[in-house]
Order: structure tokens, then sequence, then C-alpha cells
């Protein structure tokens, strides 16, 4: 097993790479404090398609077409495609994936998909089952919107624990290529349930997985939080930050300056959006966008972003189950 | 920590929720709603024969303003800061309906826009009708004993 360390954590010796990346937003993405951070605001949120769920497919294909044309790659010379998004049966990965002739591996985090596709691809890589994988992740506030929450032009009071949806595709290319940040361990984590029930306030369920996460990497690694030049949790949201901090100062944890949050960061204070951002888009156009120019232009050396991810479906909070949770964490160097 | 404990936690670190401000909003938005109803009754009552027609009429001109507001993408912006001001009033009733509509109308006009068009403001009907029922047999029950 001399790709483990310590009891969850996956090392990759080989150092593959995020080589090539493409990150698309919306609009409202595109006039908060990252703006310039991403490849690609658009204009209009439906890109001139008739539903949501064909501009959030949409978005989708452009980021993967955008990533290969940087990467200087055709679609054949590549293993796997790794993607997932929000909507049932991951349908808009899958009708994307359906246009091009690449084994394709769909997976569903919820908003942690992305560090998951990250983790798998690396492990791919690592086991000499690939030399270039493509990933990628989608999410559209309206179609995430109509399927977990209300119609879109519903009166609805949001509360401030809210979280708004991301709209925005992600993609990259990992391989051995000699450029771009290194991938050198992932800990994959475990199902959290708090028994928290209150689909307005994912954050704070999230948070606990977030924490056993992070602690169980440390502890493997023999790292702390100040060993990362930053540490971004992946959509827990302001109030979803806080819970995290709260749970890591309990337990004597130090470098919490070293925190971010994806959720809380994309959008501005000025914007109303309650706690923040989530969408499996968040996380993935944060770490595309800002991590990865922090990385390139050596702002920060080493960054440990922790994707988390609400498992519940509109079904299961009628049926009144508490909220699963999950994170995954990936180690990045420059 | 256990799931209670940490539960707790949660409990005792929410953010404040804005209840004066809400109420605030809610009461002057439906306030103005309800005077806007009240405007329309007073002129249809010029040109209407009874009060029951003018009330027709006035609920009528009520529902279109719910859905024109709706349908122009500005009703949910207001329930944002007016929360149930917006929507108790019968125009909310129009919003809950016509956003739906609108909604399900990706999904054709049959199984999407016309089955879906109740989602929302179904369970008003239906438990609307349900307690007028029960107010009435007790009304009645209670006039009939005495």
């Amino acid at each position: 097993m001399g790709n483990r360390l310590g009891t969850r954590t996956l090392t990759f010796s080989r150092g593959p790479r995020i080589t090539s990346r493409y990150t698309l937003v919306g609009p409202r993405e595109g006039k908060g404090p990252y703006a310039l951070d991403f490849h690609e605001i658009l204009a209009d949120d439906s890109l001139g398609q008739k539903t949501a769920e064909k501009t959030e497919r949409l978005m989708l294909e452009l980021a993967i077409a955008k990533t290969l044309e940087q990467h200087d790659t055709s679609i054949d010379e590549l293993h796997f495609l790794i993607a997932g998004d929000l909507l049932n049966q991951i349908t808009t990965s899958c009708l994307a994936a359906s246009t091009h002739a690449v084994p394709f591996i769909g997976i569903y985090g919820a908003c942690s998909t992305f560090a998951e596709a990250l983790g798998l691809g690396a492990v791919l890589l690592q086991g000499d089952f690939a030399e270039q994988v493509l990933i990628g992740t989608a999410s559209h506030y309206q179609t995430a919107e109509r399927q977990f929450r209300y119609p879109i032009e519903l009166n609805v009071q949001h509360i401030r624990t809210n979280q708004v949806t991301v709209t925005g595709a992600a993609a990259a290319i990992l391989s051995f290529a000699d450029r771009g940040p290194r991938i050198t361990h992932a800990t994959f984590g475990t199902v959290v349930d708090m028994g928290l029930k209150d689909p307005h306030d994912m954050g704070s369920a999230m948070a606990p997985a977030a924490f056993r996460t992070i602690k169980e990497h440390l502890a493997d690694t023999g790292r702390t939080l100040a060993d990362y030049d930053i540490v971004l949790t992946g959509d827990l949201g302001r109030q979803g930050s806080k819970m995290l901090r709260l749970l890591l100062e309990r337990e004597g944890f130090e470098g919490l300056e070293r925190l971010q949050d994806g959720g809380s960061q994309i959008f501005g204070d000025w914007q109303p959006v309650g706690a923040g951002g989530s969408g499996a888009a968040c996380v993935a156009v944060m770490t595309l966008g800002y991590i990865l120019n922090a990385l390139e232009s050596a702002k920060a050396k080493r960054v440990l972003i922790v994707a988390t991810g609400a498992l519940l479906s509109a079904l299961t909070v009628l049926q009144g189950e508490s909220i699963p949770c999950i994170a995954h964490a990936i180690a990045l160097e420059q | 920590m256990q799931p209670e404990e940490y539960q707790q936690l949660v409990q005792e670190n929410l953010p404040p929720r804005p209840i004066v401000k809400n109420m605030l909003w809610a009461f002057f938005v439906g306030g103005l709603i309800c005077t806007i109803g009240q405007v329309v009754l007073t002129i249809a009552q010029n040109f209407e024969r009874t009060k029951d027609e003018a009330a027709a009429v006035t609920l009528a001109a009520m529902i279109l303003l719910g859905t024109i507001l709706t349908a122009l993408g500005v009703y949910d912006e207001i329930a944002e800061k007016a929360g149930a001001g917006v929507a108790v009033p019968i125009t909310g009733f129009a919003n809950t309906v016509t956003s739906a509509a609108m909604d399900f109308r990706r999904e054709g006009f049959l199984l999407g826009m016309g089955s879906k068009m109740f989602v929302i403001a179904g369970p008003v009907i239906v438990y609307g009708i349900l307690s007028g029922f029960v107010v009435a047999l007790i009304k009645s029950l209670v006039l009939g004993l005495f």
C-alpha cells in the first residue's frame, strides 16, 4: 500500500498535475470579488438556450472544449472523462459526455463533486491507468432552484443561512505534462450526519464533515493548517464557515487564519445572496480560477482544497430525513 | 462530538432573524397592495351594479397585477424584502400559480405546465376548502343547537 498515508490519505508520488483548465461563470458571479480570476463571464445566464438545463449542459461543453483547446490535445488522446453535476441522474454530465467518445465516469458528490473528480483523476494517473484525464462539473442557479427548492419566480424570502447556487462550469486536464500545480495528496471523506434537517442551512450541516476530513488529513500527513498557505473549504458559506471555526477551535487547532471558503467569497458582501454561494461549480471555479492563479503567480505555494457536499434530495427533505454530508480534501503544490 | 451536542451548538450560533424589520416591510408592502385593491374596488363600484360584482372585478384586477409582476420577474424580488406582505394577499396566490406555470412550461403544455401549475397553490386550495367546510359545519351545528 505504498500510495497510502495514515488511515485515509492517498499520496501521488508520480506527480500528476493540473495542466490546463477553464472556468466560466454567470453574470452574478462575474460581479463578485473574484471576477478577474475566471476565464470567462457570461453576459446572460441563458446562453440563448430555451431551458436552463440546456444552458447548464452547454456551459459544461464550452468549458471542456476550451480546456482541450488550451491543452492543444485532441479528445482521442484522453483516457477518461470524469464529470458530475447536481441534477437528477447527473444528466448535464451525461449529455455533455455524449458528444465525446471518451470513457466516461459519472460521479455525484453534490457540491464536493469537483474534488471527487480531481482525486479520482489523480488516482488513475498514479496507478498508470491513464495519461490524460479530463474532469468537469457545472451548476446553474435556475436548475438547482427548480430541483431542490421552488419555482424561480416564487415569492420566497430567503433567510440568512440560505446559499445561492453558483451558475458556472469548470473543466481541467490532469496529466504528467511539465506545467501546472501538482496534486500531492487526496483525503476522501466519510459521510457525516449530525442529524441536522434544515435544507435552508446546509452550511451548518456540512461543517462537521469538513472538520472530520481536515482533522484526518492533518493527522495522516503530520501537517498543521499553517503548513498550507490557503485552506479553501468549498461552499460552507458564512454560517458553515463559522461552525467549522468553532469546531476547530474547540479541539485546539491553530492556523485558522489560513481558512478561506469558496461559498463565502465568490459573492461580495453587497450581493443579496444570504450566506453565500454553493453548487457543484462553486468550489470548482474558485479552485481552477482563484487558487490556481495564486499558485501560478507564487502567491501561494501549497493549498488544501476541502470541498463539501450535502447529500440530500428534494424527497429526503420532505420525508424528514437528516442531511448526510461529505468532504474531500485535495492538496495542491506549486 | 455527539449529534445532539452539535445541534445545540448550531442553535446557539444561528444568525438572528430581523423580525422587526421583516414585520415592518410586510406591513407596509402588504398594506400598499391592499390600498391598491381598495382604490380599484372604489372605482369599480361606480360602474358595477352590486358590491359583489365590484369585488369580483377587484380580485381579477389584483390577480392580473400579481401575474404581470411575476412574469416580469419583479414579484420574487419584492418578496425578498416584503415576505408575507406579498405572500398573503391574492397577488401572492397569483404568483404561486404563474411562477409554477412559467417554470414547468419547459416540460410541455400538458404534462409540464398543465399538471404542475398548482404544485405550490394546490395545498392552499385543498386546505382552504377543507377548513371552509369545517368552519361551516361548526357554524351550522352551533346555530342548529341554539
